[in-house]
């Protein structure tokens, strides 16, 4: 398996994979059958209509079968949303604010930055403000995002199991400049985010989530 | 046979509405000052057919702003009103007004057998309110301030933040509401009080039972918009802090305000574009409707389930997980009755007597791409997946398939189908054939990729982006070209035929429901006597009685 930047990614891409198959079955379906009858019952071909008023069995059938595929969906998605709702204890917090048109980190030591720099294989906890209108904060590569909204702090939390550089991008319009509200959340080896954060960031070992 | 349903046969030397004035004027006033349900729907499809392409155009432009990274044409100020003026246009003056007013100002009354609506001026006053909307909408753009800057949900703060004009563009989305629920309040009391004699609920075309289901969400839902944009016009000139937090007021307030008429909007504006695909299959297939109650009671079934998922639209804003799951349940649930009508449909496909003319091409684009769009709402309507995608080019792509492949298509569908009966001209059919071609491959090639990039992380109403989306940005605007280019094909060969098409006969597809059996274009009255119905409304064995009519 290619390594993937959050645990919580595949669980999200599984539910999109499983929602897309099905959902191809059934366009394939709907619309080769249409293109079928199309050629089939053909005016052409000079074959009396039949008219069929309706059939109650197959109402069934088509009402019981996509509320079971639904109900599915629903089940997948919920069970992978529950994946970032659930608080764990001991995460890192980093306090954000978004403004027009920047995002802004105030990290546990008071520390202050314009790019988020967090350690590998910890849980991050984001406490999310707005200084003026809403934004959003969005981590196309971890698949979550969270509004930022003033005088409402709103939380949004991951665990980054790959090093490297991502995009943060602001996901709600908030005017002139929301398509350059970028930023970058960097993620770090344990060493590399100790020498950065310059002090005691207390990792604790036995807390690595699956 | 004839006078059970056609009233009296079609007399050669009848004026056509076009000719008879329900007025003492002639000439423009006999059209401005105009009772006839005929005429104020010729009159709303010259006003929304113009909004149409000017919000096309809009689109146009943003889409040759986006063929690359960085400034092209226009600077991020004139693009973000662009988008804003794209959505108001297309969803207040086209969408929602669109197919009712029209098509079901011109053939819900002669579908169900009557003469006028229930109140032909109310109906007039409709269209000026309609018009003053409008108006008050382009006088807003080139007043001090300059175009609003919002997005068409001007969500607070920012909508209070702005200095644009704001409060003349949403007043006049307040204005245009009035338009949309006195048509409504028009429509639910024709259906009840004018039907022909014989013309029980259940014998009603489905048209009539879709635009009926819509009536009533106009009334309903149009009334929460007018009072949230008038709090919003209260909060920016008195500043008094309903929504915004600078002054205490809540933001999510207003989100939920706002889409508990907006989302219950979404199905205003494809109901009745549910209801002319069930009008055109068994047309063109020559046979009954299958699952006539079940098409029918969807419609009421979407009409009211429609109206308790309007929060799937906020599932990033920080509500409570709780709402969060129950909100995306029952969207999942409002997907079914949808499901329903698709598979109703294909299956009075089955052992018809298929002749895809232009009109049937369009509705099998349309159950192509509203399937699509469809499909794509269950992927936004799970909550691990709408996190991810809420607020992307995915968002994007999928209600372009719902609105645009789903109601533009059927817009053009209808038009394709009632023109001759509208105008009694016929136009070039293998043209319309060509158009329905084109238009596919173009719209598939517009918003396709933006799923793609929606999956990959580009947010939506960005005015720049990363260079890892430019390819499928390109593909994209090359699709803009081909779909506007058909646009104005269509409107090209549809005017010629207008001016210079051959005359059309009164049932040219060989149509059963009462408007084929009247002249093209219609009399004045509609029908020289009311007639009395005892067949049900797709019932294809009076067709040859009624080529002798």
């Amino acid at each position: 398996m290619s390594p993937v930047p959050t645990t919580h990614v595949e669980s999200v891409d599984f539910v999109m994979l499983y929602i897309v198959g099905i959902s191809v079955v059934l366009l394939l379906g709907v619309t080769a059958t249409m293109i079928y009858f199309v050629f089939k019952y053909n005016r052409k071909k000079g074959h009396q209509p039949v008219d069929i008023h309706g059939n109650i069995l197959l109402e069934i059938i088509w009402i019981v079968i996509p509320t079971l595929l639904v109900l599915s969906m629903f089940y997948f998605g919920y069970t992978s949303f529950r994946e970032i709702r659930d608080i764990p204890d001991n995460s890192f917090v980093v306090k954000v604010t978004a403004r027009m048109w920047q995002f802004s980190f105030e990290y546990e030591n008071g520390k202050k930055t314009d790019t988020l720099y967090v350690p590998v294989n910890r849980a991050i906890g984001l406490e999310m403000r707005s200084a003026d209108v809403n934004h959003a904060f969005y981590i196309p590569a971890f698949r979550i995002k969270e509004d930022m909204i003033f005088g409402k702090t709103n939380y949004l939390y991951f665990t980054p199991k790959q090093v490297g550089d991502y995009d943060v991008a602001c996901a709600e319009y908030c005017g002139l400049n929301h398509s350059a509200m970028y930023t970058k959340v960097k993620v770090l080896s344990e060493n590399e985010f100790t020498k950065w954060y310059g002090g005691n960031w207390q990792p604790v070992k036995a807390e690595v989530t699956n | 046979m004839a006078d059970t349903v056609a009233g009296l046969p079609v007399q050669h030397a009848e004026k056509s509405f076009y000719q008879q004035s329900t007025n003492k004027y002639s000439g423009i006033l006999s059209w401005l000052l105009t009772t006839d349900h005929k005429r104020i729907g010729i009159m709303y499809l010259a006003a929304i057919g113009f909004f149409f392409f000017v919000g096309a155009v809009i689109g146009l432009l943003m889409r040759l702003e986006l063929i690359a990274p960085g400034r092209q044409i226009m600077d991020a100020q004139t693009y973000n009103s662009f988008f804003t003026l794209h959505g108001v246009i297309m969803i207040f003056l086209f969408i929602i007004p669109g197919l009712p007013a029209i098509f079901g100002n011109f053939f819900l009354p002669i579908q169900i057998g009557a003469r006028d609506v229930a109140f032909p001026r109310l109906n007039l006053l409709s269209w000026y309110i309609y018009m003053i909307g409008a108006a008050l909408v382009l006088v807003s753009l080139f007043l001090p301030g300059g175009p609003i800057d919002t997005g068409w949900t001007f969500y607070i703060p920012y909508s209070v933040r702005s200095t644009t004009n704001v409060s003349m563009a949403i007043f006049a989305a307040f204005v245009l509401g009035f338009s949309s629920i006195l048509t409504g309040i028009n429509f639910v009391t024709t259906t009840h009080r004018l039907r022909a004699p014989g013309m029980s609920f259940f014998k009603m075309p489905l048209f009539v039972w879709a635009t009926y289901a819509t009536a009533w969400i106009q009334i309903i839902a149009t009334p929460v918009i007018g009072i949230t944009i008038l709090l919003v016009i209260i909060e920016r000139l008195f500043g008094v802090g309903i929504f915004d937090p600078a002054l205490g007021g809540d933001p999510i307030l207003f989100q939920h305000m706002f889409w508990i008429y907006s989302h219950p909007a979404v199905y205003i504006m494809i109901l009745p574009a549910m209801g002319v695909v069930s009008e055109i299959i068994p047309t063109f297939a020559r046979r009954t409707i299958f699952g006539y109650k079940a098409i029918a009671m969807s419609s009421l079934a979407i009409a009211f389930v429609g109206y308790l998922v309007w929060a799937h639209h906020m599932f990033t804003s920080g509500m409570s997980d709780t709402a969060r799951w129950i909100f995306s349940l029952l969207t999942f649930i409002v997907a079914l009755p949808s499901g329903v009508k698709i598979f109703n449909w294909v299956a009075t496909m089955y052992k018809g007597s298929i002749d895809p003319q232009p009109p049937f091409l369009w509705v099998m684009n349309f159950i192509f791409l509203f399937s699509i769009g469809g499909l794509t709402g269950l992927v936004l309507g799970s909550l691990a997946t709408n996190i991810h995608l809420h607020d992307t080019y995915f968002v994007v792509a999928h209600f372009h398939y719902v609105m645009f492949g789903g109601t533009g298509t059927i817009f053009f569908a209808a038009m394709h189908y009632w023109f001759p009966k509208m105008f009694g001209k016929m136009y070039n059919i293998k043209l319309a054939r060509i158009a329905v071609l084109l238009f596919f491959v173009g719209f598939n090639l517009l918003y396709f990729p933006k799923f793609i990039m929606g999956y990959m992380g580009m947010p939506r109403r960005y005015y720049d982006y990363l260079p890892q989306f430019e390819a499928l940005q390109e593909i994209s605007t090359v699709g803009s070209w081909i779909v506007v280019g058909t646009l104005f094909f269509i409107l090209g060969y549809l005017i010629h035929a207008l001016l210079k098409g051959k005359k059309a006969t009164s049932n040219p597809w060989g149509g059963v429901t009462l408007e084929w059996h009247i002249a093209s274009p219609p009399s004045m009255e509609n029908f020289a006597e009311i007639p009395t119905v005892t067949r049900e409304p797709y019932d294809f064995s009076q067709l040859k009685e009624m080529k002798n009519e």
